[in-house]
């Protein structure tokens, strides 16, 4: 029972280290510039299609992945000036449709250039089996690597915006876009960096879960509620609400699927159990969601300043 | 030939005209003051000069250079280093960090201002160099915000409400900080209400009513001018 308490805690884990990832993008982007980038999840979709692509052209998942990153971080920088730029200075509801208008361009882009099927990326054989996590708890050993890799952006993240001169200016300019401009600051270029920062984050996410799930068009759209659950929870703009809120909606969602229908048989009937396990399960999320909006309506961490 | 021109300069806040023709001129190592009373246009001419409501007619050269136009971000880069009002402190940051995030010396100074000589000049700052900046005092806060426009290395310091709302003796500490900043050359453009600190400071004055410039003067004739004092300045 404990080894498959922790199993699922893993699984929840890796879930929330990937919704991290997509989440640390997003809530930079709308901490600093003040945008709802809806198009978050294409970038995702469009990290795994070229880390698909890349790996059958060269054979390899790492050097697939290799290339697919400074990809993504580009396609990036190319959304953010021709599309995103001329979106900061107007409102949410704006942002909002022209980004959603990017989500059905890059999901009708997918379907033109890559085939409307979906991609498989194929593992290297060594990837495919298990590891041992713990006596007697092997785990997926590519389940394992997501979850080294994600604990290790996050690590990265933390570095990069507490203890470097970018990370200040991008927590400054979370605080106030004006007065850092004011010091001689070029904001414009900051977030440019900053979104293909997060664009590169959004593509390692995509790249990560393609294997799992299949590259499909579409892929990023579902994640992308997840995500802005997550960046809701943690408060807009942090980084450190992000990390724990993913992992947190990580961890419950995944125990609520997993032990829920058990715990609820037994006080219920099984069908009725089964049917109630089910509805709670997929609202645990959003009930932890209203919880947190009552309690603390700017999140677990909001960048003060806000 | 002047550090920075104000040519008649016309800015608008949306449909609103708040200067209509400011002038202004500061020469290197020269201190300037801009008097009124509130809503005047003291801070408009200071956010035109910035870049940050840009002014829509007129001329600001800095240098010889046009920089009416720039984004202020560009302005600054030319060597202005704003103090604004209500000090705007990145109150997530830690002091240390607000000092050192925007510090450049793009203009090539010779004994650059460093983490180390700010702290020399606000020995308070050192003490408090770990707090964030929603920690501090308000007088603290204004030793930092003159810290971290120096740390850019400006041509020109503006401080737009240089002492407003501190404590006496905090407000002696800015102007002695300010006076030692003038002994080393610097040019500077400061906004207060405090006109003996500011006759005393300065080398030369401008009163401002509904945005233009109603009289200007040194020091000298600002003291023997009671009626202007009495008339634009309340006193």
């Amino acid at each position: 029972m404990l080894l498959l308490l922790f199993e699922q805690f893993l699984n929840g884990l890796q879930i929330g280290l990937l919704l991290f990832l997509l989440a640390a993008g997003l809530t930079l982007v709308f901490g600093i510039m003040d945008l709802v980038n809806l198009a978050h999840g294409s970038l995702y979709m469009m990290g795994a299609y070229f880390a698909a692509v890349f790996t059958q052209w060269t054979g390899n998942f790492f050097l697939g992945a290799l290339l697919a990153l400074p990809a993504g971080a580009l396609l990036g920088i190319v959304v953010e000036v021709i599309a995103l730029r001329t979106l900061y200075t107007r409102d949410h509801l704006d942002q909002v449709l022209a980004t959603f208008g990017l989500i059905l361009f890059f999901n009708e882009f997918a379907r033109v250039v890559f085939g409307a099927g979906g991609m498989a990326i194929e593992l290297p054989s060594w990837l495919e089996g298990q590891v041992m996590v713990m006596p007697g708890l092997p785990y997926p050993s590519f389940r394992f690597l997501i979850i080294v890799v994600g604990l290790a952006c996050a690590g990265f993240l933390y570095l990069l915006v507490q203890k470097t001169r970018l990370g200040m200016l991008i927590r400054a300019g979370a605080s106030n876009r004006e007065m850092v401009g004011a010091l001689g600051i070029d904001i414009k270029l900051l977030f440019t960096l900053v979104f293909g920062l997060g664009s590169a984050l959004a593509a390692l996410a995509g790249l990560m879960s393609g294997p799992i799930t299949t590259v499909q068009i579409g892929m990023g759209d579902n994640i992308l509620i997840l995500a802005l659950v997550v960046i809701v929870i943690g408060g807009i703009g942090s980084i450190r609400g992000a990390f724990i809120a993913a992992i947190a909606i990580g961890v419950i969602d995944t125990m609520g699927r997993a032990f829920l229908p058990n715990m609820l048989g037994t006080v219920l009937n099984p069908s009725d159990a089964g049917t109630l396990a089910q509805a709670l399960s997929s609202m645990l999320i959003y009930i932890l969601m209203a919880a947190v909006l009552v309690l603390r309506p700017a999140g677990l961490f909001p960048a003060p300043g806000r | 030939m002047s550090l920075l021109e104000v040519e008649a300069i016309d800015t608008f806040y949306g449909r609103s005209q708040v200067l209509f023709g400011m002038n202004l001129a500061i020469a290197a190592g020269e201190v300037v003051t801009l008097m009124g009373r509130n809503g005047m246009g003291k801070t408009t001419t200071i956010r035109s000069i910035m870049g940050l409501t840009p002014a829509a007619r007129g001329k600001i050269r800095f240098r010889g250079e046009d920089i009416r136009s720039l984004p202020s971000y560009r302005v600054a880069k030319v060597g202005l280093g704003l103090v604004p009002e209500g000090r705007q402190i990145f109150p997530n940051l830690s002091v240390k960090e607000n000092l050192i995030a925007t510090a450049a010396n793009r203009n090539g100074a010779s004994q650059p201002w460093t983490y180390e000589r700010v702290v020399e000049l606000f020995p308070r700052l050192a003490e408090r160099a770990n707090n964030m900046g929603n920690q501090l005092s308000g007088g603290e806060q204004q030793m930092l915000a003159v810290g971290r426009a120096l740390m850019t290395n400006p041509h020109l310091l503006i401080l737009d409400e240089a002492t407003e709302g501190l404590a006496p003796l905090i407000r002696l500490e800015i102007w002695n900080c300010l006076e030692r900043l003038k002994q080393t050359g610097q040019s500077i453009l400061v906004v207060d209400k405090n006109v003996e600190a500011l006759t005393r400071l300065a080398n030369r004055h401008y009163v401002i009513e509904k945005g233009r410039v109603v009289w200007q003067g040194d020091s000298e004739a600002l003291r023997a001018a009671p009626d202007i004092r009495h008339r634009y300045l309340g006193i």
